[in-house]
C-alpha cells in the first residue's frame, strides 16, 4: 500500500514538473475551484484573500503546529506573497530572488538569483511582492525595472526586458498579473519624479503590447490637470497587483502618489490619475473608467491598495462593487462596472479632510504650519493586503490608527534619478523629542508605544460603512489579512505575533509568538489533503497545519 | 529513486544560474525621520562638520547640505557612506556610532532644523550639582556608578540634543519619553509591580522594578495597568538657578560612552 502511494505521489511530482499540469488563463479564472492552491498574488482576480479550505476550524486552531521554517539570507522587510501550484511554492526574496519549494517541507528545488543592476533607485528599500505563473512560467519584477520570465521547473530565465528606466528611477516591485496571454505591470518610482506607467506584455515572448501612461499627456483627457510641465515628473506609480473582474473584462489599479509629493504647489490642479484607481480594458489598455480618492494630494496618500471585488446588496440592489480601504484614512464603495461613488466613511482619525462629498470628493481641511495631519504619511493603511469574506459579508484591513505627521513643504528641482519630494514629513509624537512610529521595524524596543500611534485589524460592514469590530494591536501593523471558509482571520503585525481570529467577532482564538515583523499577506494552501497557513515573519518563512 | 535523480537534475541547473547579488540595503521613506534623530544628529554637525561645511551647509563649492544639494550622494547609504568613508583628496572619513550617523544623515535631510538654542555653561560645575545639591546621581547611573531605578545617563550626551536636555531637567514631565513612563500593575493575585516600562507590545509589558529587576509580565494575567504621564523627578525650574541648569546641561553633553 505504502509502496503504491509513494510512487503515485513520484507519478505526479514528475508530471507537475514536467509541465503536464499547466496554469492554463481557464485555471486562474477557475482559481477557486482549486482552493489547495494559491496561484495569483491575491488568491485569485476577485483579490479577496478568502480561501474556501475548511480543515482549520476556530474548533481546532489551538491544534497549529510549526511544519518547517525557510530562512531568508537576506535582511530588510520581506513582503512578498508566495504562490502554491500543485505542492509547489514560489516565493520571492530580496533583491528579487526566487525560490522554488516544496510546500510540504519547505525544502528548496532551486533558487534564481537576478543581479541587479546598480542604477535601481528604489525609495523604501530592495522590495519585491512575488511572482505570477501562466504555464509552465513564472513573471517577476525586478528593482531596475526589468520583467523576467523564467521556466517554472528549473529557474531558468526565458526572457528578460527592461520596462523602465531605473536611471530615470523606475523600479517594479508588485506581483505581475497574467489576464488571457498577457503579463500585465506598473512601475514604481513616485519618490523620484517618474511619470509612471501601466504595459502589457505579450506570455510567450515578452513583447510589449500595451502601454498607459498613468499621467496624460498633452493633448489626451486630464493632462490639463497639471500646471505647466509639471506633468512630465509627477509620479503617479503603481506598485501593487491589481484585481480583475473576468465578465466586466476590466482590471482595477490602485495609483500612487504625486510628485513631488510634498509641495502641491509645484503641481497644481487635481493631478490626474495620481491616488485614483483606474479601470483598464486588459486586452487594449483602453481607460474605462477611473476614480479619484485624492486630488492634489501634498500628504503622500498612494492609492496603492488592492481594490477588493465584492458582490454586495447596496440599497435593495445587487451590486458589482470594488472595497477600498484607502491610505487617506477613508474607507470607499464604488460601483465597479462604471466607477460611480457609493460611500466613504473614515476609519481611523483624519483631519486632512471633513468628510467627502455626495459625488465622492473630499473636503480638504490643510492643518496650520507645523501642526500634526492625521492620518500621518504612512496613511491610515497602506499596501498590507486586505480581505473580504463572502460568508460574514465584511472587508477586513490592517490599519494604523492615531497616528499623525507633520508636513512641511518645499521647493524642489526635478533632477533625472534623484528624489523628487517637496519637502518631508516628520512622524508626530506627542512628546517632543521622542521617536514617532517609523517606516518599517528598525528595533525590538518600542519607544513610540501607543502615543505616536496604534495598530489594528478593523472588519467594516461594506453596506453600512459601519465598523464591527477592532482588533487592537499595540504597535502599528504592516501585515496583510486572509479569511477562510471557516470564519477565521489570519493576520499579523510589527510584533511578530500571528494570530487567528475569530472573523465574526474579533476575538482572539490562537496565536504564536514568531518574533520578526510580519509584512507579507499570510496565504493558506493544501497539500496531500492537509492544510497549510504560511506567513512570513522578519526573516523566515514559517507554515503551519494542524497536529499530525 | 526517480524523484532523487530529478532533484539533483534540477540542482545542477540552478548552480548555472546563480550569480553574485548586488545588495540593496534598506532605507526608510526619504523624507521622514524622527525628531531625535535630528535634534542628535545637529549635535554631531555642531562638532564635526560645521568648521568646514559651515552653519548652514553651503560653505563649499557645489554643495548645499541644508537643500540636500550634494556632489555624488543620491541616496541616504550614499550621503552614509560619504561621511563614513570620506571623498578622494577632500572629504576625511568619519568613525561614528550607527546613532550618530543615523541622526546627522537625518539633521542633514530635515533641512538641519532642530529648533534648538540653549545655553550650554560649566561641565565640572554642572558635575558637582549633578553628584550634590542636584541629587540626580542618587536616581540614574553613570558609568556603572548609582541606582538603575531611573534611566542610565552614561551615553545621554549622545542620545540627546542640548534642548532636550535642559528640557528634561527643568520640567521632566514634559520630556518625558513615553516608553519610560513609570507604571503600576496589580496583578490578578493581587500583587502590586511598580516601576519604569522598558517595552510594550499588545500582549505582553517588560519593566525594571523599583528593586532594580527586570520583569515581564503577560497582560491577561494582570488586573489593573496603570502607566503615569508624570515622571517620578522632580522639576528642577524652582530647584536650580539657569546657570546652574546650564552648568548641568554641560556635564550631561560630556556623557557620551555607549
Amino acid at each position: 500500500m505504502k509502496r503504491t502511494s509513494l510512487l503515485a505521489s513520484l507519478i505526479l511530482v514528475v508530471l507537475s514538473l514536467r509541465g503536464d499540469a499547466q496554469v492554463t488563463s481557464d485555471r486562474l479564472l477557475k482559481a477557486a475551484d482549486e482552493p489547495q492552491n494559491w496561484i495569483t498574488y491575491s488568491g485569485g482576480y476577485a483579490s479577496q484573500r478568502h480561501s474556501l479550505l475548511t480543515q482549520i476550524t476556530p474548533a481546532n486552531v489551538k491544534n497549529l503546529e510549526l511544519k518547517w521554517i525557510l530562512p531568508n539570507q537576506v535582511f530588510g522587510a520581506w513582503q512578498s506573497t508566495p504562490i502554491v501550484v500543485d505542492g509547489i511554492m514560489y516565493v520571492t526574496q530580496r533583491p528579487n530572488d526566487v525560490l522554488a519549494v516544496d510546500a510540504k517541507t519547505g525544502r528548496v528545488f532551486w533558487q534564481y538569483r537576478y543581479n541587479v543592476s546598480a542604477d535601481a533607485r528604489v525609495c523604501c528599500g530592495a522590495n519585491n511582492r512575488g511572482v505570477a505563473i501562466l504555464g509552465d512560467t513564472l513573471y517577476t519584477g525586478t528593482l531596475d525595472g526589468h520583467l523576467v520570465a523564467l521556466d517554472r521547473t528549473t529557474g531558468r530565465s526565458l526572457w528578460d526586458v527592461a520596462v523602465g528606466d531605473p536611471k530615470l528611477g523606475y523600479s517594479i516591485t508588485m506581483a505581475p498579473l497574467v489576464v488571457k496571454d498577457k503579463v500585465l505591470v506598473g512601475t514604481g518610482g513616485g519618490e523620484y519624479g517618474i511619470r509612471g506607467f501601466i504595459a502589457a506584455f505579450d506570455a510567450k515572448a515578452g513583447k510589449e503590447l500595451w502601454r498607459v501612461y498613468t499621467i496624460p499627456g498633452p493633448g489626451e483627457k486630464g493632462n490639463e490637470t497639471w500646471s505647466g510641465d509639471s506633468w512630465k515628473s509627477g509620479g503617479a506609480s503603481v506598485w501593487v497587483t491589481p484585481s480583475y473582474d473576468p465578465v466586466l473584462n476590466l482590471t482595477y489599479w490602485g495609483v500612487g502618489n504625486p510628485g513631488p509629493d510634498f509641495n502641491p504647489a509645484q503641481r497644481m490642479g487635481d493631478n490626474l490619475y495620481t491616488d485614483s484607481v483606474l479601470a483598464l480594458d486588459p486586452d487594449t489598455g483602453a481607460l474605462k473608467w477611473y476614480f479619484q480618492f485624492s486630488p492634489h494630494d501634498p500628504y503622500d496618500y498612494d492609492s496603492v491598495q488592492v481594490g477588493v471585488l465584492a458582490d454586495i446588496t447596496w440599497k435593495g440592489t445587487p451590486t458589482k462593487a470594488i472595497l477600498w480601504g484607502n491610505r487617506n484614512g477613508f474607507f470607499y464603495v464604488l460601483d465597479r462596472t462604471n466607477g460611480k461613488f457609493l460611500s466613504a466613511m473614515p476609519f481611523v482619525k483624519v483631519n486632512w479632510a471633513s468628510g467627502i462629498d455626495d459625488k465622492g470628493r473630499p473636503i480638504p481641511t490643510p492643518q496650520p504650519d507645523g501642526q500634526p495631519t492625521w492620518p500621518g504619511v504612512q496613511g491610515g493603511t497602506n499596501w498590507y493586503s486586505p480581505s473580504y469574506s463572502p460568508r460574514t459579508g465584511l472587508f477586513y484591513l490592517s490599519a494604523w490608527d492615531g497616528y499623525a505627521s507633520i508636513f512641511k513643504p518645499e521647493s524642489s528641482q526635478y533632477v533625472p534619478g534623484r528624489n523628487f519630494l517637496g519637502g518631508g514629513a516628520t512622524p508626530y509624537a506627542q512628546v517632543q523629542g521622542a521617536p514617532g512610529v517609523r517606516v518599517g521595524r528598525a528595533t525590538p524596543i518600542n519607544t513610540w508605544t501607543d502615543a505616536a500611534g496604534n495598530g489594528a485589524v478593523i472588519a467594516i460592514d461594506p453596506v453600512t460603512g459601519q465598523k464591527k469590530w477592532t482588533f487592537k494591536q499595540f504597535d502599528v501593523t504592516d501585515s496583510g489579512n486572509l479569511t477562510t471558509a471557516t470564519d477565521l482571520l489570519f493576520t499579523g503585525g510589527r510584533e511578530g505575533y500571528f494570530y487567528a481570529l475569530d472573523a465574526r467577532t474579533g476575538a482572539e482564538l490562537w496565536k504564536a509568538s514568531l518574533g520578526g515583523q510580519i509584512a507579507n499577506g499570510p496565504m493558506t494552501y493544501a497539500v496531500d489533503g492537509k492544510q497549510y497557513v504560511a506567513v512570513i515573519s522578519g526573516n523566515s518563512l514559517i507554515t503551519f497545519a494542524l497536529r499530525d | 529513486m526517480l524523484l532523487r535523480a530529478l532533484l539533483f537534475a534540477v540542482a545542477g541547473v540552478t548552480a548555472l544560474v546563480a550569480p553574485a547579488n548586488s545588495q540593496i540595503l534598506t532605507v526608510d521613506h526619504p523624507g521622514q525621520y524622527t525628531q531625535e534623530d535630528i535634534a542628535r544628529g545637529g549635535l554631531f554637525y555642531n562638532a564635526q562638520c560645521f568648521q568646514c561645511h559651515g552653519r548652514d551647509g553651503d560653505q563649499i563649492s557645489g554643495i548645499d547640505l541644508r537643500r540636500g544639494l550634494f556632489r555624488r550622494s543620491q541616496s541616504d547609504e550614499d550621503l552614509a557612506q560619504t561621511i563614513t568613508r570620506g571623498s578622494p583628496g577632500g572629504m576625511p572619513a568619519f568613525k561614528l556610532e550607527p546613532a550618530e550617523l543615523t541622526g546627522i544623515v537625518a539633521f542633514i535631510r530635515a533641512g538641519f532644523d532642530t529648533s534648538a538654542s540653549v545655553r550650554v555653561g560649566d561641565a565640572a560645575r554642572g558635575r558637582a550639582l549633578f553628584q550634590g545639591k542636584g541629587e540626580c546621581a542618587s536616581c540614574h547611573r553613570v558609568a556603572g556608578q548609582g541606582p538603575r531605578v531611573a534611566p542610565d545617563l552614561s551615553d545621554i550626551g549622545i542620545a540627546r540634543a542640548p534642548a532636550v536636555l535642559e528640557r528634561s531637567v527643568r520640567d521632566p514631565s514634559s520630556a518625558l519619553l513615553p516608553i519610560n513612563r513609570p507604571v503600576r500593575i496589580v496583578m490578578r493575585d493581587g500583587k502590586t509591580i511598580r516601576g519604569r516600562r522598558l517595552n510594550e507590545d499588545t500582549q505582553t509589558v517588560q519593566v525594571i522594578d523599583d528593586r532594580e529587576r527586570l520583569v515581564s509580565i503577560i497582560k491577561k494575567d494582570v488586573r489593573s495597568f496603570d502607566v503615569a504621564k508624570e515622571s517620578a523627578m522632580p522639576a528642577y525650574s524652582d530647584k536650580l538657578s539657569n546657570d546652574e541648569i546650564a552648568d548641568v546641561v554641560a556635564y550631561l553633553l560630556t556623557l557620551r560612552k555607549q
